[in-house]
């Protein structure tokens, strides 16, 4: 390791990419970040003089799609560049050392670069019986978090175990798989949920950190503004066929095969922040909606518990299967048609009195007639 | 049961339901009907199997459109109720829908065994709504509330107007958008229930008490008769 740390551009040209590569790659990423075109002079410069930043990643309950999807980016600089050019100083899946060395090496960037260095987090951390359920090096998840996250200057939740629970934190969450957000209070935080999330939003989120030094805009739940903005749903090829009302009704109808729209079998579309429609996947080839199957919402929040995913209102817990709210709704509405109907014959039974009381005093349409006439024959 | 009434009693009219609350009331009414059946479609879109194309047919976008016009509308009615529940007369003060006092309760529970079991005799007749009444709409307040934070809370995602905006914290509230639609679905439910008891209940009271209650919704009148001088 060289004493002064190289800079991005140091690292490509060393490698065999030209400057052209390099600004190529520059525009690339600054597009895919969704940051404005002027913001690329910055962008540049930042990645010709910056020292690569220091990076633990640490992996805990996941099933390490995240890193297949990072490493799987469509632009190949951009796993090179952000990959191995960033540092990955420990990361279980990808480093060399292992055992004592990978701890030590952990150890030593944590110390060395106190404060600087930027944490990533694949999976989420089990908080029941003491954290017992996922253990590194004799050490729990729980403990390894809350003491990484001290030194670190910003978190990066990668995907959706990390930034929601994903399946493990499905009902009964046995383990009490938690994201890190909820660990981990005081540092900044960038959710990136997805399971996993797109290759290109991750190294966008990376390379804004790298290029303006600090987090980029986020929403109400943490998520880059850039990528999480907007639903599945709006930017989905499918759309016109929803505002037609073109619907597939079975995967194996006529409509399904015109391509119409899947609201009806379950497309999680209109409920699901991301950028699908738009970044899609394997280098823009498709994305679930275009290959024929809805969105089943992997990268909401509970998404595993607001199943079926081929039925496009849940089933309500406690009541079944199949039971939606429109069900329950129906028995509802027949129960109530029952009770007013019995409610009107017990009326008519249990006040009887009055309404025969009642009737006896109707003034008779004759009887009318006559006070009428006994008033005129009395002027 | 008091005799009270012979041939020719002589009745009070009272003047119950001002205009601007018969118009808030049939402007609720129509925005409910239209929001509930509207909304129902949005859940469950009937299926249409056309040869047309999709550029020649927007009905899916236009029922969503009336949903989303109507329920601008039904808010800043339900607003105006409020304000009126404030300024307009004591029939429509916000006092008959929060049963702060012990008078309240014991109206309620007079209410609803009189009224909803039937096995009370002791009469009780009221002018405005009855307590139980009361609390039930009070009750709806806070659902028309609900679908209104949840509704647009939703809207908000697929709109750059700053007044749904101020609707988004409910998204992660409830823990996101699928939640949240479930919810506002789910509510649907309630109005359905709520419009068919008290379209029965209004047309029982009417039948029961003969005080024109059905007809004040449109005209503003009812007519109480007066006590029997002995
Ligand atoms: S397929 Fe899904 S995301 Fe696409 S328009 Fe239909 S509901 Fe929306």
């Amino acid at each position: 390791m060289p004493h002064k740390p190289q800079t991005i551009l140091e690292q490509m040209l060393a490698k065999g990419y030209t400057r052209r590569d390099f600004l190529r790659f520059c525009s690339y990423i600054t597009a895919a970040a969704g940051i404005h075109a002027s913001g690329l002079s910055k962008v540049v410069k930042a990645l010709e003089t910056k020292a690569r930043p220091p990076v633990v990643w640490f992996h805990f309950q996941e099933c390490t799609c995240c890193s297949e999807s990072f490493i799987r980016s469509s632009h190949p600089i951009v796993a090179d560049i952000v990959l191995d050019k960033i540092s990955l100083d420990y990361t279980e899946t990808l480093q060399a050392a292992a055992g004592h060395q990978a701890e030590e090496a952990l150890h030593k960037t944590m110390k060395e670069n106190y404060g600087n260095y930027l944490m990533l987090v694949e999976g989420s951390v089990p908080t029941k019986d003491g954290g017992i359920y996922c253990t590194i090096a004799g050490k729990t998840a729980l403990s390894t978090v809350k003491e990484a996250a001290e030194g670190a200057a910003a978190i990066i939740a990668w995907g959706s175990c990390a930034s929601n629970g994903c399946i493990q934190a499905a009902n009964p969450n046995p383990t009490g798989a938690t994201p890190i957000y909820k660990i981990i209070t005081n540092k900044p935080i960038i959710n990136v949920p997805g399971c996993p999330p797109i290759a290109e939003v991750m190294a966008g989120v990376v390379v804004h950190y790298l290029a303006f030094n600090r987090i980029p805009q986020l929403d109400g739940l943490k998520r880059p503004k850039a990528f999480y903005s907007k639903r599945v749903h709006d930017s989905c090829y499918r759309r016109p066929y929803y505002d037609a009302g073109l619907f597939v009704e079975t995967f194996d109808d006529e409509n399904a095969k015109k391509g119409y729209c899947l609201y009806k079998v379950g497309c999680r579309g209109p409920v699901t922040y991301n950028s699908c429609g738009i970044i899609r996947w394997n280098d823009g080839v498709s994305y679930p909606i275009q290959s024929g199957h809805g969105c089943i919402g992997c990268s909401e929040a509970n998404f595993w518990d607001n199943g079926p995913f081929y039925q496009h209102l849940a089933s309500f817990p406690g009541f079944g299967i199949e039971t939606t709210a429109d069900t329950i709704g129906t028995i509802l509405g027949i129960g109530t048609a029952a009770g007013i109907a019995a409610h009107a014959v017990a009326t008519n039974i249990r006040k009887r009195k009055i309404i025969k009381h009642e009737l006896e005093h109707s003034v008779k349409d004759e009887e009318l007639k006559a006070t009428d006439e006994e008033k005129k024959g009395g002027e | 049961m008091k005799a009270a009434k012979t041939k020719y009693a002589e009745y009070y009219q009272i003047y119950v339901w001002e205009l601007p609350v018969r118009f808030y009331h049939w402007i609720n009414a129509l925005c409910i009907v239209v929001l509930a059946i509207t909304g129902y479609l949005i859940g469950q879109p009937i299926a249409i199997h056309s040869s047309t194309e999709a550029s020649f047919q927007y009905w899916f976008g236009t029922v969503r459109f009336i949903h989303f016009s109507f329920a601008f509308v039904f808010f800043f009615n339900f607003l105006y109720r409020i304000y009126w529940g404030f300024v307009g007369n004591s029939f429509a003060s916000w006092k008959t829908f929060i049963p702060y006092t012990p008078q309240h309760w014991k109206e309620i529970f007079h209410v609803l065994c009189l009224d909803v079991l039937q096995i009370c005799k002791k009469p009780l007749k009221s002018i405005g709504h009855n307590a139980l009444a009361g609390l039930t709409y009070f009750l709806t307040f806070l659902v028309f509330l609900f679908q209104a934070i949840t509704g647009f809370g939703l809207y908000a995602g697929m709109s750059d107007n700053w007044f749904t905006g101020l609707f988004t914290w409910i998204i992660p509230l409830m823990g996101g958008d699928f939640a949240v639609r479930q919810w506002h679905h789910l509510m649907m439910w309630f109005f359905i229930i709520f419009a068919m008891i008290h379209v029965y209940l209004v047309f029982y009271h009417d039948y029961i008490e003969e005080r024109g209650t059905t007809s004040s919704m449109v005209g503003g009148w009812k007519f109480i008769e007066k006590p029997e001088k002995e």
